[in-house]
C-alpha cells in the first residue's frame, strides 16, 4: 500500500499553496443566496454570507485555456498520484466569525495528509487538505478540512 | 423566527424538514455563482455520454448548503453555528426532489451547545448526504 504514495508525493505533506486574497461583494452574496434558495433576509440582502458561500468564493478563476474539455480547471496544488479519478470525501468546517460584504479575506490551503487504503474495488488514496481563512488583519474567520478520495 | 431556548431542547427532537427540487435554471445559477464550469451540471448529452451519469448532476456542495440551511433556519439569530460537517455519499440527478432534515443528538446546557445529526434524503428515503453540526445558544 505504502508504495502508492511516492517519496516525492510525501514531501507535499505540510506544504501550503500561495494564499488567495478575496474581496467579498454584497452582489456576489446576493447571487449565491438566490441560487441556493436561502430563506433568511440577511443572506438574501447580502448583509451576511451563508456559511457555504466561501466554498464558491474560493473556487479557481483561471483563463479559459486552462479549462479542460470537461470544463474543470487543472488542479495545480496536488502532489503526483498514481490514481486519477476523484470522489468527494467529507468536509469539516469550523466557523469563527461571519463573512460580510467589504471583508478582505486571505485564504491559505495546505496539504495536511496523504493516506493509502485498500478499498473493495482497488487501491485508494485519501488526500486531506486544510483551509484557513483570515481577515487581512489576521482575525480567524473559518477553518475547513476536506478529504478527497482518489481511486 | 421565535428564539429557541436551549432548556426546551431534548435529544431526539427533529428539525423541520424542507424539500428542494433543483431546476435547470437554479442549477445553472448556482454553478455560475460558484464559478463552476464542470459540464456535468448543465450539459446533459456530455454528462450522459461522456461521464456516463444517468442525468445532469446536482452539485454535492449545493446539498451541503441545503444541509447548512436546515440548521441555520432552525436555530435562528439567537444562536451560532460553530461546527458543520458533511459528506456526499451518493450522487443525485436533476429531476429528483431532495429533503433536508435532522435531529438533536446532544444537549449541553452547561456549555450552551447542541449537537445535531443532519441529512439530505432522496425520494427513496436514502440518506445521500449525511452531516453533523454543533450550535451554540447564548
Amino acid at each position: 500500500m505504502s508504495d502508492l504514495i511516492s517519496a516525492e508525493a510525501k514531501t507535499w505533506i505540510g506544504r501550503s499553496a500561495e494564499p488567495v486574497r478575496i474581496e467579498i461583494s454584497r452582489r456576489d452574496i446576493v447571487k449565491y443566496s438566490i441560487a441556493t434558495e436561502q430563506q433568511q433576509q440577511k443572506y438574501l440582502d447580502g448583509d451576511e454570507a451563508p456559511a457555504m458561500f466561501m466554498f464558491g468564493a474560493l473556487r479557481p478563476v483561471v483563463p479559459m485555456d486552462q479549462l479542460g474539455p470537461d470544463g474543470i480547471a487543472a488542479e495545480t496544488f496536488l502532489p503526483p498520484l498514481p490514481l486519477k479519478r476523484v470522489m468527494a470525501g467529507g468536509t469539516e468546517m469550523q466557523f469563527h466569525r461571519p463573512v460580510k460584504p467589504g471583508d478582505v479575506l486571505i485564504a491559505t490551503k495546505s496539504l495536511h495528509d496523504l493516506i493509502a487504503k485498500q478499498g473493495k474495488s482497488g487501491p485508494l488514496i485519501f488526500v486531506v487538505t486544510k483551509l484557513r481563512v483570515e481577515t487581512e488583519g489576521g482575525e480567524l474567520v473559518l477553518e475547513e478540512q476536506q478529504t478527497r478520495i482518489f481511486r | 423566527m421565535s428564539a429557541i431556548n436551549i432548556s426546551d431542547l431534548a435529544v431526539g427532537q427533529a428539525l423541520p424538514e424542507r424539500s428542494h427540487t433543483a431546476t435547470n435554471v437554479s442549477l445553472f445559477l448556482y454553478n455560475a455563482a460558484i464559478w463552476n464550469p464542470h459540464r456535468i451540471h448543465y450539459d446533459e448529452p456530455y454528462t450522459t455520454k461522456v461521464e456516463k451519469h444517468p442525468g445532469v448532476v446536482i452539485d454535492g456542495p449545493l446539498q451541503g448548503d441545503w444541509l447548512n440551511q436546515a440548521v441555520v433556519n432552525w436555530m435562528g439569530d439567537g444562536a451560532t453555528l460553530t461546527n458543520f460537517n458533511y459528506s456526499n455519499r451518493r450522487a443525485s440527478y436533476l429531476g429528483e426532489t431532495l429533503t433536508s432534515g435532522g435531529a438533536i443528538t446532544a444537549v449541553d446546557t452547561g456549555s450552551g451547545t447542541v449537537d445535531l445529526e443532519i441529512f439530505i434524503k432522496n425520494e427513496a428515503g436514502d440518506v445521500i448526504t449525511p452531516g453533523t453540526a454543533k450550535v451554540r445558544f447564548s
